[in-house]
């Protein structure tokens, strides 16, 4: 049974309402307890990909073809309600700017226990406990009190530890990171992903790790997708790409990467040849591809 | 702190009323008309014409009028009416309830109607539904309150007549009411039977004045809550399992609850205003048909006495709009 993917995604296409694809048949496997990072710069369709899985794409983004498997079952073939259901229960997420991803008229405490309370069940106090030890967990020092603010009354590091607190209340299978720490400090980045690195080894929580930053990858992640104009270029182990990145567009971003070492050092741009390539690629994909069900 | 805000609050309210007692003052004695004429039959003496203005005061120069008047209403006295020789506090306030029911029945309607437009609407947004909504409220905000008026007696006074059309109340009931406040009081009392009688009554002018704020209010409720719906908090929320419903009332509603209200406070004055043709045109005994008598008898103590009741009810509705804003927005309450 430990032989199912905890996710697998096959042929993966969306469109805009103008029939353009803003995802390119993608496929990518995720296996029980594995860290999967999603690379690409902006408009890649890196957040898109774990927007679908979880059902939340714009009303804009139509799926067109493919599959989603979430421990073996086809999302597609579930009904709206019961794949809420699943979705609830089974993964989580935790969003890319922790200032909007709180209601600011609600308090903490319910804002984390209300899928736990409300869609899986649990008991008030039982919900209460869980939180307390994993905002424990998550190194905030006074849970107590942190339950009872508003959002607008935690920094932006708190609520984001709060939201991971949240993501792994109800042990989920999978979490889908969306640029976690994007919004944040450098210094409090840091802190944070170690913090979702040692919650992930913990509860052992496959991770659909979506970032642009190449550095996050090589410390976080088991796997590696590489993703252009909705279009996974190369697919490897983290230390095999790292090693020996095999599509020039990967080369390219890993020149691109500013090192810390060398802060005044000119930003590297990619390569127009590398450039000129991949739209090669991207117009080879669309003129062979025809949509299943239209 | 909170004691300073109400205070400077108190201040410029009285300043706004003082500004609206001055405004009017002045403007309904520089209009053409003299109340005095209207009173005399033809051919009085100019005797008998100068006896009567001074009787009312009117021989005085119009500041000497007014601190005379400003002086009695700071006494609670707001002088006689010329037309119907009455106080014009008591009668103001034997009417005041009519149009309070009126107004807040109306307010209630608009919330009832537009609320869960705008949440349908939300919900179903990009939709035929949504477009059929809008297309409804367009409708609703483009036909002024006294046109719906026109509009409802033809459909449920003639055509289908299911509601009364004129008057606050069957005159053949006895009402054993000790307040003007007949609705509140028949509900108070369990007298279900004059309810009924009641709301048959101000079913159509409370829905006329209803449908336009009704629109407003979905409309904007709308916009707000499908903006706070690409929110995070909002995607959060789908994919913690709740529904499209739930996410707009559980966690969009409240949010996009206060730019709403803001308008509905501005918008309910406008109501209010509303409640002066409306009340007209359903020949309902409230503030605002008894205004348009004092505005054709020229009876300028009566005016002065009702726009000063108005204005402090639109002062009043201002107040407690902002009081509920402060109440929602936990960041005003402890800021």
């Amino acid at each position: 049974m430990s032989a199912a993917p905890c996710l697998e995604i096959s042929n993966l296409s969306a469109t805009l309402p103008s029939g353009m694809r803003v995802l390119r048949s993608v496929s990518l496997k995720i296996a029980p307890g594995e860290v999967h990072a999603l690379v690409g710069e902006s408009g890649a369709g890196k957040s898109m990909i774990g927007k679908a899985v979880l059902g939340v794409l714009p009303t804009s983004v139509r799926i067109v073809e493919g599959d989603m498997l979430l421990e073996g079952t086809r999302l597609g073939a579930l009904s709206p309600k019961a794949r809420r259901a699943l979705i609830g229960a089974r993964t989580a997420l935790i969003p890319q700017d922790p200032l909007t991803a709180l209601n600011p008229s609600r308090r903490i405490g319910p804002q984390i226990t209300d899928r736990l309370i409300r869609i899986l069940g649990w008991s008030a106090s039982k919900a209460e406990s869980r939180i307390r030890r994993l905002l424990d967990e998550v190194q905030i020092r006074e849970p107590g009190r942190v339950v009872g603010c508003y959002p607008h009354e935690l920094s932006g590091g708190m609520r984001q530890r709060v939201l991971i607190a949240a993501a792994f209340a109800a042990e989920p299978r999978l979490i889908v990171a969306d640029e976690p720490t994007t919004a944040l400090d450098v210094t409090v980045q840091k802190q944070i992903l170690r913090l979702i690195a040692d919650l992930q080894r913990e509860h052992g929580t496959a991770i659909l790790f979506v970032t642009h930053d190449l550095g996050v990858v090589a410390k976080i992640s088991q796997k590696v997708s590489v993703l252009y104009a909705g279009m996974v270029v190369e697919e490897a182990d983290t230390t095999a790409l790292f090693a020996a990145p095999q599509h020039p567009y990967t080369r390219a971003l890993m020149a691109a990467t500013p090192r810390y070492t060398d802060p005044y050092a000119s930003l590297l741009p990619v390569d127009a040849a590398v450039l000129a390539g991949l739209a090669g690629e991207v117009a080879e994909a669309d003129r062979a591809w025809r949509p299943v069900h239209a | 702190m909170i004691l300073q805000r109400l205070l400077a609050r108190l201040l410029t309210m009285l300043i706004t009323l003082f500004g609206v007692a001055v405004v009017v003052f002045v403007v309904i004695r520089v209009a053409p008309g003299d109340p005095i004429a209207m009173m005399l039959p033809p051919g009085a003496s100019d005797d008998d014409i100068l006896r009567l203005r001074t009787l009312y005061g009117l021989d005085k120069t119009l500041v000497e009028q007014f601190f005379i008047w400003l002086g009695g209403v700071a006494r609670g006295d707001f002088g006689t009416s010329i037309s119907l020789r009455q106080d014009v506090l008591s009668l103001v306030l034997n009417r005041l309830p009519a149009t309070l029911e009126l107004a807040i029945f109306a307010l209630l309607m608009a919330l009832a109607i537009g609320v869960p437009l705008a949440v349908l609407g939300a919900r179903e947004r990009g939709t035929a539904v949504e477009a059929g909504i809008d297309v409804a409220n367009g409708a609703a905000l483009s036909i002024p309150d006294f046109l719906w008026g026109l509009v409802l007696i033809l459909l449920f006074g003639v055509l289908v007549p299911v509601f009364e059309i004129s008057g606050r109340v069957s005159p053949r009931l006895e009402l054993p009411f000790a307040t003007q406040f007949y609705l509140f009081e028949s509900i108070f009392r369990l007298r279900f039977d004059l309810m009924k009688d009641l709301l048959s009554h101000m079913f159509m002018p409370a829905l006329a004045l209803a449908l336009p704020l009704a629109a407003i209010v979905s409309q904007l409720l709308k916009q707000s809550l499908k903006e706070i719906l690409d929110l995070d908090y909002a995607v959060l929320a789908r994919v913690k399992g709740f529904s499209e419903t739930q996410v707009i009332l559980r966690d969009a509603l409240k949010n996009a609850a206060l730019p709403t209200l803001t308008l509905v406070g501005v918008q309910f004055t406008f109501l209010i205003g509303g409640t002066v043709i409306v009340e007209r045109l359903f020949s309902y005994e409230g503030l605002g048909n008894m205004a348009i008598d004092a505005v054709i008898n020229r009876d300028l103590p009566l005016i002065q006495g009702i726009v000063l009741v108005f204005a402090l009810l639109f002062v009043l509705v201002n107040l407690a709009v902002d009081i509920t804003y402060a109440l929602l927005n936990p960041r005003l309450r402890h800021g």
